[in-house]
């Protein structure tokens, strides 16, 4: 098992920072004119950041519509997510996914889905991929609390588990299936149950505390590689904005709900814990802020200067042409 | 030559691809030991092992999600659905993601996939057992649609349809199981997108597919003896469409009828019947005919199936009409 020490928080915390100001920085160029829309993840950054921190770069992650931390966990590179989210054919996607659809390959973020839940038995069949080719590599499906209703993570997770397969659903419980609260949709009142219907061990920890959920994450992804099947892990945690940029997420949730999680920031509250505890100091933790909004200077500026798509590549790339990659 | 059922050709192309590439590996319900609900995959189990003839749980979502997981890291998988009726449940991962990962992610992933599955009526098998819904499939960009009438074509495009790196829709028909036909012993393949002329005439051009084939070629017989001249058309593969072959033939009859055994309203015979319209329309002496099953579901009773499906006699009633006879 990786050792948690000091080095080990102090890259948690570094990726859930790029992970908030990635987020923070989309969200602010949105609000200037983007097409579509951005399911923000601001207030979920411990469970990528976490999980990513114990993965190989050769792993696989699979994620959804609120993506764009897991894929900045995975080391997904600024520049050619925010041309993604700008439309331009610099884009991962060519411009042609969009927010919700970003993937890259030379980071096996192998896909993104619109659709909740699609993800659960895509992921199974992609360590179903790895053990018959006897592929050393494990697979995280990051999804939500709500897409634990869908009949496709049903069916999904029944196929990691009869199989074995080394897959680990990380699930983000942010107590809302999009505008309907947890106890709408479920009787359950710990959504580790819905593993123990299939046979597989679960976990469910402080989803916006790392040195809480990096144990239950790498003993999952531990577990997923030693061949002994997959695990769902349920970490809680909060969506700060609403569902979307334009939903102002308080239709449905109290102004006080939101603002008792709010000062409850995992962000604030890990800095301010790993320089107590010396892990970081104040300068180190500014200097990776302006490290990183730097970065991100840089790639909104390759974005704006992208160009866009011709029109014919609308038409490309529906089917796989002999001699293409 | 030797003969072969259609599912004998069917089962010798698994076999020949399965020992071809090691990454060619079926899955579905029932497959192994029971061989599938109609023994194409009987014998398999026992040559390949249960990993590579994989039975799963009752769950098409999952078959076909996980078909897409594994074929997006290397494996060749070609799935099952025991019956196309029963493909809706998977319909999501279908449409939504095997059609459209490479697209969305501006052609960074391949899917080398196919869906096999069976439809048809004839059989008194009921409305859930009967249907035929390839124009559901052949109305999303991205995938490939194919129907083999014979034996000869079953081999020759299953073949095919799993080399082919892109999702393929790959449609038996239970009536046509237990039909014989020539059927070569080697490595041979019929292409995708091509039709072929399955019987030569002059006075009507008529397109089929699957078992609708063999009923035209029946009433071309039966015409024959009455001086009418069919030139009967077997597309093989309905998307891509061989416009080229079908053109071709009505410029030479002016005349042009579809026979399939969907429903009438928006079944595939109206794309057909369209294309004739827009790109052969000056040739034509009469509208483009559709015979098909009437809009219902397909009902139980052996004469009711029989009515509604669209048998030899409705063939004969067509062509003497688009004849003006």
């Amino acid at each position: 098992m990786p050792k948690i020490d000091g080095a080990k928080l102090a890259e948690i915390y570094t990726i859930m920072l790029r992970c908030r100001s990635f987020e923070e920085r989309a969200i602010a160029e949105y609000r200037k004119g983007l097409p579509g829309f951005i399911h923000s993840a601001v207030g979920q950054e411990v469970m990528p950041a976490t999980f990513c921190s114990f993965l190989r770069d050769d792993d696989y992650i699979l994620t959804t519509h609120r993506g764009h931390a897991d894929i900045t966990a995975k080391g997904a590179r600024f520049d050619k997510m925010m041309a993604e989210l700008f439309a331009k054919k610099t884009g991962y996607c060519k411009g042609k996914g969009g927010s919700m659809h970003i993937a890259a390959v030379d980071r096996n973020i192998i896909g993104a889905t619109g659709v909740v839940a699609d993800g659960v038995p895509i992921a199974s069949g992609v360590a179903l991929g790895c053990k018959m080719q006897n592929i050393d590599r494990v697979t995280v499906c990051f999804l939500g609390d709500g897409a634990t209703c869908a009949g496709a993570f049903h069916e999904g997770m029944g196929f990691a588990a009869i199989w074995d397969l080394p897959v680990i659903f990380a699930c983000t419980n942010n107590f809302y299936q999009q505008s309907t609260p947890i106890r709408d949709y479920t009787k359950l009142t710990d959504l580790t149950d819905r593993a123990k219907a299939y046979g597989i061990p679960a976990v469910s920890v402080d989803g916006n505390d790392p040195e809480a959920l990096a144990p239950a994450a790498s003993e999952a992804i531990e577990r997923a590689r030693s061949g002994k099947g997959p695990t769902f892990v349920v970490g809680s945690s909060y969506r700060f904005y609403g569902h979307h940029m334009g939903d102002p997420g308080t239709d449905y949730r109290t102004k006080e709900e939101v603002e008792e999680w709010r000062q409850k920031d995992p962000i604030v509250r890990f800095r301010d814990k790993l320089i107590k505890t010396r892990v970081l100091t104040e300068a180190k933790a500014n200097e990776l802020q302006d490290a990183i909004d730097k970065e991100l200077d840089e790639a909104v500026k390759y974005a704006i200067e992208s160009p866009e798509p011709e029109l014919e590549e609308a038409l490309t790339d529906i089917y796989y042409e002999a001699g293409q990659n | 030559m030797r003969e072969l059922t259609y599912r004998e050709a069917i089962r010798e192309a698994l076999r020949q691809e399965m020992k071809r590439d090691e990454k060619v590996f079926l899955l579905g319900e029932e497959i192994a030991e029971y061989g599938g609900a109609y023994k194409v995959t009987k014998g398999l189990v026992e040559e390949f092992g249960r990993e590579r003839v994989r039975n799963t749980p009752l769950a098409e979502a999952a078959i076909a999600g996980a078909s897409l997981g594994s074929a997006l890291v290397g494996m060749r998988p070609v799935a099952e659905f025991m019956y196309v009726d029963f493909t809706p449940i998977a319909m999501d991962q279908i449409f939504n993601q095997i059609a459209k990962l490479r697209y969305m992610t501006g052609g960074m992933v391949t899917v080398p996939l196919v869906i096999r599955t069976q439809g048809g009526g004839g059989v008194a098998a009921g409305p859930h057992h009967s249907q035929s819904w390839e124009a559901l499939f052949t109305h999303v960009p991205g995938l490939i649609v194919v129907m083999p009438a014979t034996p000869y074509d079953a081999k020759g495009l299953m073949k095919a349809s799993i080399r082919e790196n892109n999702p393929v829709i790959y449609i038996e028909h239970k009536g046509l199981y237990n039909q014989s036909g020539e059927v070569p012993e080697d490595d041979y393949l019929v292409p995708l997108g091509k039709a072929e002329v399955k019987r030569e005439g002059s006075d009507i051009t008529v397109i089929s597919w699957s078992r609708s084939v063999v009923r035209a070629l029946k009433a071309a017989e039966t015409l024959e003896k009455e001086g009418i001249s069919l030139e009967v058309v077997d597309l093989r593969t309905l998307r891509p469409l061989d416009e080229g072959l079908i053109l071709d033939s009505v410029l030479k009859t002016s005349r042009a009828m579809v026979v399939h055994e969907a429903c009438r309203t928006s079944g595939y015979g109206a794309e057909v019947a369209a294309t004739i319209a827009e790109k052969a329309f000056d040739y034509l002496d009469a509208p483009v005919q559709r015979v098909a099953a009437y809009d219902a579901p397909v009902p139980f009773n052996p004469n009711l199936e029989n009515y509604v499906l669209p048998n030899e006699d409705r063939i004969i009633e067509a062509a003497k009409e688009l004849l003006g006879k």
